[in-house]
């Protein structure tokens, strides 16, 4: 099994760097480029392989990026933003690149920034991420001295140029029009839609934004070609997947396999399976803004095609698994006191929705809630989904929220009639009116 | 007002940006990195700097949260309270912390050494629960370990 | 024009709008809270959710906000579908989470947008039952009140105070739902704008300070259209008075002139009426000695004893008011005589007007509306303090930047109204804004050039403009290349531009700038192209004075001083404040009576032997000509209690008793109510011709009956004088204006100047506007936004201005003093308000650094100027803006009859004896 992102990433988490990294094939894209590829084949090329975004929504990179003005009357520069905010609760996967790979982060930008002729990159990090930012700086600087960065690609006038920022810390800035406020040192408050970054982005200029773990896969495309990157995949979209599972696993981790791999391969043979005494009850696919899957959705290929919308949406692909020792509602709880609390502030809905929410899932909790609670609940979980806040923070925040009230309803009723949380039996009963 | 380094550290930052206020975030960061907290004056002190007023500089400066506007102690313990960390038993880390220590998160020990502060999801869910203490992520942590990690931190 | 179709209706709307203001538009109740018709739609507040369909066949349709969609040909929606409902009454639900529902004792009470839209989606039961956040408040000085509790986040204040205003020091801190919009301390706003926030405000959070003292809610205000009498552009107000006392100035919109926003002097200058120091009861001198205090004699009396006088008088001189009405200064000429009658102004002053005039009656450059402002793409200021003597016209200025850059948005076929998206593509772009002047102000900011100089060098500036632009025009030689390059960079962006604007003025004194800023809009309108002029002028009637002709104040003196007049009238003017000291006294020594008429008591009124107390614009009906030539009409609020009246009732009186023996009255004797004197106005010159139709006349009707000023829910009305009697008494009689001192009448549409209050069914805040506009921010039905009385000869060549000044030249030993002014402080009447008072600071004397080290003087000791005979202390500012050899003068609050600019050696005339360093 090929897993071209990660294969030379050393397993005791030590640096990799320029030598080492050039010396396993690292650049080579850039002469392939050099040799006369086009931007427009390019882009075509990344079409073809089918490369869906790994931040979470699965957009084809290609036709993210046809909406970038090109030619020499298109507005200059143009900036490629690599979005390493990771701050999504249960993913890590691109931490697990940054630390373990940074110099190919600074190969695809320029790749990227080809495609699209943008001269300037940004690498949007998460504040909390110290040692990627160590590590990315210093490959940066070895890019910058080793001509990668800062000199016209050999035999063409491409030159490319590469920051880092970090960021200041707020999930909101992950959201990418978030993210560009905030790399324009203001609130990360999202921007309306459209205009689209690809026209109107960072500092009005058109910006492509790209989440870590897609921007990777771009070398690989380009050294191997679109027909080898489809082969990798067991579903139609191309390529591998970095997926990763926590909770109550025997082997909880992160494994690149083949995009399309299903739920219950990556929890039976991945991570060995739950953990002794306990036994699974549901998982959230990709983070905390993916709705629950349960026993009947384990087969399913975990890709950006399979699972039905109704159902839910892979996001990150990096899994967190409810067991049957802990609280469903707690579960919750704490997720969307996390999303309260990380929202924005901008739009209504989200910023006094969110806080009332957990608010009333404290109420559950603590065995105080009421039948009409859980009403309020359902009415969140349909009045904050998609279409009616501002940016997705918020329908993310109800998609757990929604499944969980769908699959385990039950467990929402007994805090009420029980007046206490079946799970955690230390609490104390209330009598409440119901 | 500012030392040297700082301003020599700031122009380096802003180096990049087409204007001076972009880098509002990252002379935040600056300043608090060498000056622990950010105090009003060096709130102002950076506002300064940047062509701005003080209270451009903090509506950036209290939407951030790992901007502090509150002095801290001398070492700071990021504790994740995301989901995966609390299934794995954050809260009993936290009560640990809270024995051990007799601060609330949020606060600081009285001989100035620790402030313990909850945090979103630090990307280790794989090792959960972690904690964070300056730049430093410890995976798999245990109520019994507590004590021995932060004792590292004088 | 799109055809959109709500709620399958099929309507006709503008395309270039969004939804909400388009559904608004055409008369439909949609609720909203961030999306602000001139500050155009951000999508935060989700309120106004309505469901789009794709066409009339989609039956599923998905939410989005109105604001934010547009409203292009073919879209269909629907405000009644039930999930837009439910969604928008939960967005109600929401934000009431943590609102205190403190309306008994809240300030925006009655006229609460916040109230409005929660009834009008439907949402009445509190289904949230945890702890509500609380905030600390802040002391935000002597205008607003903070009170954040009751904040909903729309983020409008900060959208107003910093992207429209230009204010630094407002902003929101925090983020989720822990939110503070205010200051990073406490302290005063000092955004010149603030009051707006009033009124941008969709709930109570920034509320009216100065109403907060005599506090009345809107429904027992009673209301009428006033102008704002603070400074010369003529800003539409609605003045609202309860038991005598004027309440509160709140915007009036009007689309040529202020649209939405006011500025803080005239919006906070108000309350000079309800002084302590009003003049109440007519007095008169016992046998005129003035040694002894005025004492209230009965009116007939006092007026039988002037007339007397007036009678025997050996030559009577009438001193107009550029501060007055039209009608009370035709008043005055009429009884005296249009040879007797001078304007009232200095001499400098009426030569600099004089130029004006003729510049804009003879010239072919039209002169520009603040709405023209606003909407122009490239400004030269030569001289002009904007933010000081013309804030309003600022405000424009700051919009006027986006106009440029705007075209960009356009490329990228961003929506005007999508202010976040434009604001993003513009980022900092500004379109051409070139000051020149000699003080700088945070204004400058937003320039793309500034220039500092010494007005002849500002006048070379704008001759050199010209030069440029026009071939005929002539140019300026020996210029220095700095100068020459910014001429060439100015002239390039004015010929480029589509709609470039010319602002000049009086402020700095100067002829030379004024001349200049002639010759380059001639310029630019030799060249094909269509600029504008916009001149600032002292007052807020000195435009109709000028144009009612007269000589100056001189003229009176001399007449006195030869022994040609002998009786002085002086209508609503402080001579002091117009002339040195030593020569006001020594005219009202040698005037045998006096009679003044004014609403306060000043130095000038000290020396009346007949002193008439004069209505106040919220007591009286009358005319005033803004810096525009635009009349606007202004209506009596209310009755006033003692003696007084309007001042053309008292020349009407006072002409009546003189005449009184002789039989047939003739002229201001005549006058019986308003309309007689809107006549005669209109007869006085030729320019005046339309002045009648500047508002319905005296006997207009609707359905036979006036129009009420009293709202329909105003309450108390029978016990309102029950202390006194135990009737109702009727209502006082109106003979001047088709409007009613009572809350019987019509209701229905009306021209614009007799709307009482903005107010519709559901829509009790200012925000029932939309309600009186057929397209959201364009003109008010039957809107009489005034009339311009000066139009341009369009075909005229123009006659250069040729005199074109020397360099600038410092001396060794004396300095050139220059007048600087004060948004608080430099206005005679807003002065007298306590607000404003607070905020006025201390006189002082702007120096270049090198002056100061010349002069020995440091930053902020106070020095004592010995200056046309009086002294004064001054606190220096060394401010590198102030051009080397010359030296600001700001003199606040009292203007004393200092003429500048002056020629002073200072290093004689300031003393440092007592100087002393001052916090
Ligand atoms: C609230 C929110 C948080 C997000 N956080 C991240 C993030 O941390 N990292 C990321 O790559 N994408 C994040 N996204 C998705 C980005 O908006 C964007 O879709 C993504 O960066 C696009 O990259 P891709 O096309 O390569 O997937 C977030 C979206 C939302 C709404
Ligand atoms: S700009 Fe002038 S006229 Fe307008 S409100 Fe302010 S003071 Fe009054
Ligand atoms: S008015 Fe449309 S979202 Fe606020």
């Amino acid at each position: 099994m090929e897993r071209p992102l990660t294969q030379y990433i050393h397993p005791d988490g030590s640096p990799r760097l320029l030598r080492e990294y050039v010396k396993d094939g690292g650049y080579r894209s850039l002469q392939i480029l050099a040799a006369g590829m086009a931007p427009q084949d390019l882009q075509r090329l990344v079409a073809e392989a089918g490369l869906r975004g790994r931040g979470g929504a699965g957009f084809p990179t290609a036709s993210k990026w046809s909406f970038v003005p090109m030619g020499s009357d298109a507005p200059k520069p143009k900036y490629i933003v690599a979005n390493a905010d990771e701050m999504e609760p249960g993913t890590f996967k691109d931490r697990v690149l940054l630390e373990g790979e940074p110099h190919g982060l600074v190969e695809s930008m320029i790749i990227a920034g080809y495609a699209l002729e943008a001269e300037v990159g940004f690498i949007f990090l998460r504040g909390e991420y110290h040692l990627s930012a160590a590590r990315l700086t210093q490959a940066i600087a070895e890019a910058y001295a080793e001509g990668y960065l800062g000199k016209p690609l050999p035999g063409t006038a491409f030159r490319f140029d590469l920051h880092l920022h970090a960021s200041a810390g707020r999930y909101i800035c992950g959201e990418e029009t978030a993210l560009l406020n905030a790399l324009e040192g203001k609130r990360a408050i999202p921007r309306a839609k459209p205009p689209y970054p690809q026209t109107v982005g960072l500092w009005g200029q058109p910006t492509i934004v790209q989440n870590v773990e897609t921007l990777y896969n771009l070398p690989h495309i380009v050294n191997h070609g679109s027909a080898w990157y489809q082969s990798l995949s067991r579903s139609k979209d191309g390529g591998t997947k970095i997926y990763g599972i926590s909770g109550r696993v025997t082997h909880p981790g992160w494994w690149e396999l083949p995009l399309g791999t299903t739920a219950r391969e990556l929890l039976e043979q991945h991570a060995g399976g739950m953990v002794n005494d306990v036994s699974f009850r549901g998982l959230l696919p990709g983070g905390a803004s993916t709705a629950f899957l349960t026993e009947e959705h384990l087969d399913l290929p975990m890709d950006f095609s399979s699972i039905p919308s109704q159902v839910g949406r892979l996001g990150t692909g990096t899994m967190i698994v409810l067991d049957d020792h802990t609280c469903p509602v707690g579960f919750v709880l704490n997720l969307e006191k996390f999303f309260a609390r990380e929202s924005c502030g901008w739009c209504t809905p989200c910023r006094e929705g969110l806080p009332w929410v957990a608010r009333i899932l404290e109420s559950f909790e603590e065995g105080r809630a009421t039948h009409d609670d859980l009403a309020l609940l359902d009415m969140h979980a349909d009045l904050l989904g998609p279409g009616y806040t501002f940016c997705a923070l918020a329908p993310g925040a109800m998609a757990p929220l929604q499944s969980a009230l769908k699959y385990f309803r039950d467990d929402f009723v007994r805090h009420i009639t029980l007046g206490r949380c079946p799970v955690n039996s230390k609490q104390k009963r209330h009598k409440v009116l119901v | 007002m500012l030392t040297d380094i700082e301003r020599r550290e700031l122009d380096d930052a802003l180096k990049h940006y087409p204007d001076k206020r972009a880098g509002a975030i990252d002379a935040l960061l600056i300043v608090q990195r060498r000056r622990g907290w950010i105090s009003d004056d060096s709130l102002l002190d950076i506002a300064q700097f940047l062509g701005m007023t003080g209270d451009d500089v903090d509506s950036i400066a209290t939407f951030y949260n790992l901007i502090f506007r509150k002095p801290v102690g001398r070492h700071v313990a990021f504790l994740c309270d995301s989901i995966s960390c609390w299934i794995m038993g954050y809260e009993q880390v936290c009560a640990q912390i809270k024995k051990s220590y007799e601060i609330d998160l949020g606060q600081t020990t009285r001989d100035g050494r620790l402030t313990c502060l909850p945090i979103a999801c630090l990307g280790h869910c794989e090792r959960a629960p972690a904690l964070m203490i300056d730049q430093d992520v410890y995976g798999d942590v245990t109520p019994e370990k507590v004590e021995s990690i932060v004792e590292k931190y004088k | 024009m799109a055809t959109i179709i709500v709620d399958n209706r099929t309507y006709r709307v503008d395309e270039r709008q969004n939804l909400l203001a388009a559904c608004l538009g055409i008369g439909l109740n949609l609720p909203y809270f961030c999306w602000h018709p001139a500050m155009g739609s951000v999508g935060a507040c989700r309120q106004c959710a309505v469901k789009q369909f794709k066409d009339e066949h989609d039956r599923c349709g998905r939410l989005v906000m109105a604001c934010m969609t547009p409203a292009s040909d073919g879209t269909c929606v629907s405000i009644d579908d039930p999930e837009a409902k439910a969604f928008r009454a939960s967005v109600i639900e929401w934000l009431m989470v943590n609102h205190p529902h403190d309306c008994p004792v809240c300030d925006e009470g009655g006229e609460c947008h916040l109230q409005d839209m929660t009834v009008m989606t439907g949402h009445v039961y509190r289904r949230y039952r945890f702890p509500k956040r609380t905030y600390r408040n802040q002391d935000l000085g002597p205008f607003i009140r903070h009170e954040m509790n009751r904040c909903i986040q729309c983020y409008r204040c900060v959208r107003f105070y910093r992207d429209y205003a230009g204010g630094r020091d407002l902003n929101v801190f925090g983020a989720h739902d822990a939110l503070y919009f205010g200051r990073e301390q406490d302290g005063t706003l000092e955004n010149e704008f603030s009051g707006n926030l009033v009124e941008v405000c969709p709930t109570g959070v920034f509320t009216d300070k100065t109403l907060f003292h005599h506090y009345t809610r809107k429904w027992d205000l009673q209301s009428a259209q006033s102008i704002c009498p603070h400074c010369s552009l003529g800003c539409n107000t609605t003045a609202g008075e309860r038991y005598g006392i004027l309440r509160r100035i709140t915007n009036r919109f009007n689309s040529r002139v202020n649209g939405y926003f006011l500025c803080d002097r005239g919006r906070f200058g108000y309350e000079y009426v309800n002084s302590d120091n009003r003049i109440k009861r007519a007095l008169l001198r016992p046998e005129l000695d003035r040694t002894k205090p005025g004492k209230p004699e009965g009116v007939p009396q006092i007026l039988g004893v002037a007339a007397d006088r007036l009678r025997r008088a050996r030559g009577i001189v009438g001193i107009g008011s550029p501060r007055a009405s039209l009608e009370a200064n035709v008043a005055l000429r009429s009884l005296v005589g249009p040879h007797r009658f001078v304007p009232g102004i200095d001499e400098r002053e009426h030569r600099l007007l004089s130029t004006i005039l003729s510049v804009l009656r003879t010239g072919p450059v039209p002169a520009a509306s603040i709405q023209d402002a606003e909407e122009s793409d490239a400004v030269l200021v030569l001289g002009e303090d904007l933010l000081n003597d013309a804030p309003r016209l600022a405000l424009a200025l700051l919009q006027s930047v986006r106009q440029q850059p705007m075209e960009r948005a356009d490329e990228l076929k961003i929506p005007r109204w999508d202010d976040a998206a434009v604001r993003n593509a513009v980022q900092d772009r500004r379109g051409p804004l070139f000051v020149a002047g000699y003080r700088r102000t945070w204004f400058h900011d937003y320039a793309t050039e500034t220039y500092f100089g010494a007005p002849d060098n500002i006048a070379r500036l704008g001759f050199a403009v010209a030069g440029t632009i026009g071939s005929s025009a002539p140019s300026v030689p020996d210029l220095t290349n700095e100068m020459r390059d910014l001429a060439q960079r100015i002239a390039d962006a004015l010929t480029q531009a589509k709609r470039p604007l010319i602002i000049a003025g009086t402020g700095s004194g100067s002829h030379a700038t004024i001349e200049a800023a002639a010759n380059v809009a001639w310029a630019l309108h030799q060249r094909g192209k269509q600029p504008r002029l916009s001149f600032v002028l002292p007052e807020c009637n000195s435009l109709g004075l000028a144009l009612l002709g007269g000589e100056s104040l001189k003229e009176a003196f001399d007449s006195i001083s030869q022994g040609k007049a002998d009786t002085v009238i002086v209508l609503e003017n402080d001579l002091y404040r117009r002339a040195e000291q030593a020569k006001v006294d020594a005219f009202f020594d040698a005037a045998k009576t006096v009679i003044a008429i004014d609403s306060l008591e000043h130095r000038t009124t000290a020396h009346a032997d007949v002193l008439l107390p004069a209505a106040t614009y919220s007591e009286s009906d009358g005319t005033f000509v803004n810096q525009e030539g635009r009349a606007q009409r202004f209506y009596q609020v209310f009755v006033p209690d003692g003696d007084i009246t309007e001042s053309w009732r008292w020349l009407r009186d006072l002409a009546r008793a003189e005449s009184h023996e002789t039989d047939g009255l003739t002229g201001v004797a005549t006058w019986r109510n308003l309309d007689d004197a809107v006549s005669d106005t209109a007869a006085a010159v030729p320019e005046f011709a339309r002045i009648g139709e500047v508002a319905p006349s005296t006997g207009f009707r609707l359905a036979g009956q006036r129009v009420p000023r009293q709202p329909d829910r105003y309450s108390g009305r029978t016990s309102m004088l029950s202390h006194l009697t135990v009737h109702e008494p009727p209502p006082p009689h109106d003979p001047d204006t088709p409007l009613a001192f009572s809350m019987e009448g019509y209701r229905g549409p009306v021209p614009s100047p007799l709307i009482p209050q903005f107010w519709s069914p559901g829509w009790n805040s200012i925000q029932a506007l939309n309600k009186y506009q057929d397209e959201v921010g364009g003109p008010l039905r039957e809107e009489m936004p005034g009339i311009r009385l000066i139009e341009p000869v369009a075909t005229k060549a123009p006659s250069w201005f040729t005199a074109i000044p020397r360099p600038f030249q410092s001396s060794p030993h004396r300095w050139l003093l220059l007048p600087l002014s004060a948004v608080f402080g430099s206005e005679e009447l807003s002065n007298r308000s306590p607000a404003i008072a607070e905020r006025i600071s201390e006189p002082f004397m702007s120096l270049h650094p090198s002056d100061g080290a010349r002069l020995n003087l440091e930053d902020k000791v106070t020095v004592e100027l010995a200056l046309q005979g009086t002294t004064y202390r001054l606190a220096v500012r060394l401010d590198p803006s102030m051009p080397a050899g010359t030296a600001g003068i700001c003199l606040v609050p009292d203007v004393s009859g200092v003429r500048l600019p002056a020629w002073v050696d200072l290093s004689e005339a300031v003393k440092t004896g007592r100087k002393q360093r001052v916090a």
